[in-house]
């Protein structure tokens, strides 16, 4: 069975929860994504962009002296940190600038937590020649001020979002708000495998490169497939790219690493799919984090990119079906596996992908005898050193 | 038992009269102001009462009414108080209400529930602007079976095909958006409204109103040439932003409803 289906749905996850203004646009997005998703052409004009400017493939980098650290993990990294832009948010920018051309599309929105998003969308638009503004919470312009004067100088314009929590959530919501304004000549360049139905999906295949090139070097270089997946899952895009080409490898375990902030009794954390319920949020069905009252709720994390209150809808889809499993590690162990990175490897991961570096630990803990991992690095840490450097 | 909304609006085509809508934030600037304001605005003769249930992520709002739930919400307003205003009121009232909220908040409290609720409190219908028709189907089951209505949207930029969809699965009334956009005020109207509302006319026979954007009588006046009714949210909703304090709130927001309606009868 192929998913989503016709009505953009994982199960019982998905959709298209969005106000009727934008009912017919997304209709036509289906429509061209699903035939540019056909088209030779548009194949080969993506592969470009993606070896040409955003330097793929990526290496599949055997981590040697933090293998050494667990003993009894082999472990891989996938370094998507290494990409034009530090991060793997180019995968999909690249993807989505190009369908908003073939739309006709002057102006591009996109809303972004960390940054890297952003910084990602005004690059492919300033290589596109197209008008670009970004949706930014407040209190993540403070968080992440490097990025922020990146998009500045790429010559997009970031946008200070006041509402709510001010953080990536609430840029979302305001995004949305402007695409319903501007529906006409504006693409909404969405930064995860969220949103509405065709989002989800597209955002999905566009990083989708991650796991064919992961899938087809580990083979390579062992003869086999490994034994599990561990990435960082925030609204899940990097998490999403790896895992979607090892669906049918059974054998293969997938590991989503979500943020649990101060702890995940602290009602300060992100972990939608550990401790949240089925909801709508920003137009689609999945697990969210919500009151009694069915009340978003503020999502907290250390990494800027975790920090959100949804998840992807095929994410709640492969918890629900117990395909991937979905562990959680605290802002202090994220920091900790930031650290160990760092040392034994020379690579500073971002906040986000310390996340999964951080359940390494866990998992050596817990595996018995000698499992050979790929962990999705997906983005450099360099945005984060301000950050860090307050706290350690 | 025939469907309040539906009563108004038979009731309103013999009069060759034409629906004035309010829209209120329940819960702003508290519940029992709320209460009172249904009876004010009853008596200040809107036809029908559209209770607004704040959502903390109300991405289909304008700033009016975003800080509106947001104090609301702070208020620790929720649907279940909310029903119990409604219950009260209509030992006061006939007046048809509407509960207007996002999808999250009624898919919590769970669909079934909240059908039950509404008839059991006297709820006479649902607006949801994040619900399309074609995610509606369940709640439209449930709503049908209750004689509750369920309002849904046209918009600029909905095709003929999707006009015909929504007209055919809405009841009590087609709300029609005048412009892309979000809820508030604006100075000018789109000029594409009257050929809109003319379409989706030619499409059916149920009422159709006119709502977003909509801050004084005479584009009230101007958009009932074609339209069956207005709907009046962020100006009353700012009226009683202004007065929220005032001992003579109520006064106020009757007085403001009367400018309108002074101009459509």
């Amino acid at each position: 069975m192929k998913l989503p289906d016709k009505k953009g749905y994982f199960g019982v996850f998905g959709g298209k929860f969005v106000p009727e203004t934008l009912m017919s646009l997304l209709d036509e997005l289906t429509k061209v994504y699903y035939s540019l998703a056909k088209d030779k052409n548009f194949k080969k004009e993506f592969e470009f962009y993606l070896k040409e400017y955003a330097g793929r493939p990526t290496n599949l980098y055997f981590a040697k002296r933090l293998s050494q650290h667990f003993k009894n993990l082999k472990i891989y990294l996938k370094r998507e940190d290494l990409l034009h832009t530090g991060a793997h948010k180019i995968n999909n920018t690249l993807g989505q600038i190009l369908v908003a051309k073939k739309m006709g599309k002057t102006r591009i929105i996109a809303e972004t937590g960390a940054g890297q998003h952003g910084v990602a969308t005004a690059t492919v638009c300033a290589l596109m020649g197209l008008k670009c503004e970004i949706y930014m919470g407040s209190e993540d312009i403070e968080r992440q001020s490097l990025n922020v004067y990146r998009m500045n100088l790429l010559g997009a314009k970031v946008i200070p979002v006041e509402s709510g929590s001010k953080t990536l959530k609430d840029a979302m919501n305001e995004a949305i708000r402007d695409w319903v304004t501007n529906v006409n000549n504006t693409f909404y360049l969405i930064g995860s495998v969220a949103g509405p139905h065709p989002y989800p999906v597209m955002v999905r295949d566009f990083q989708s490169v991650i796991g064919k090139e992961a899938r087809a070097q580990f083979m390579k270089k062992e003869g086999r497939l490994p034994d599990a997946l561990v990435a960082c899952v925030g609204g899940g895009s990097n998490s999403m790219g790896l895992f979607h080409q090892f669906f049918n490898d059974k054998s293969v375990k997938m590991i989503g690493v979500e943020a649990a902030g101060f702890g995940l009794n602290s009602k300060k954390h992100a972990a939608t799919l550990k401790r949240g319920s089925i909801g709508v949020l920003h137009g689609s069905k999945e697990n969210i984090l919500q009151t009694a009252d069915g009340q978003i709720e503020i999502a907290h994390s250390i990494a800027a990119g975790l920090d959100y209150p949804g998840v992807g809808p095929e994410h709640s889809y492969y918890q629900s079906i117990k395909r991937a499993e979905y562990v959680s590690v605290t802002d202090n162990e994220a920091l900790e596996g930031l650290k160990l990175l760092s040392e034994t490897e020379g690579i500073i991961p971002a906040l986000e992908s310390s996340h999964a570096i951080a359940y390494l630990n866990k998992l050596s803990r817990k595996v018995k005898g000698k499992k050979s991992v790929i962990v999705c690095l997906s983005g450099r840490g360099d945005k984060d050193v301000s950050t860090i450097k307050e706290i350690i | 038992m025939k469907n309040r909304i539906e009563n108004k609006f038979q009731e309103l085509k013999k009069n060759k009269a034409k629906a004035f809508i309010a829209f209120i934030t329940a819960g702003f600037p508290n519940l029992s102001a709320t209460e009172k304001l249904i009876y004010a605005l009853d008596s200040a003769g809107a036809d029908i009462i559209e209770l607004g249930v704040p959502f903390s992520d109300p991405l289909a709002d304008g700033p009016t009414i975003q800080s509106a739930s947001y104090l609301a919400l702070k208020n620790g307003t929720n649907l279940k108080k909310i029903f119990e205003v409604v219950k009260k009121a209509r030992a006061k009232t006939e007046v048809p209400i509407a509960l207007m909220t996002y999808y999250n908040p009624v898919f919590h409290y769970g669909e079934e529930l909240f059908i039950r609720d509404c008839v059991k409190c006297g709820v006479d219908g649902v607006i949801i602007p994040d619900l399309p028709p074609e995610e509606a189907t369940t709640l439209i089951s449930l709503a049908r079976k209750n004689n509750i209505a369920t309002v849904f949207f046209v918009s600029p930029t909905t095709s003929v095909k999707r006009m015909r969809f929504a007209a055919q699965k809405a009841t009590g009334f087609i709300y029609y958006v005048s412009t892309t956009g979000v809820t508030g005020e604006r100075r000018n109207l789109a000029k594409n409204i009257f050929d809109n509302v003319r379409k989706i006319k030619q499409l059916t026979h149920k009422p159709v109103c006119v709502g977003f954007g909509i801050s004084n009588s005479s584009q009230a006046k101007e958009i009932l040439k074609v339209a069956d009714g207005v709907i009046v949210g962020s100006a009353i909703i700012k009226k009683i932003a202004e007065n929220k304090t005032c001992p003579n709130l109520n006064e106020k927001v009757k007085k403001f409803v009367f400018t309108f309606k002074k101009e459509i009868k």
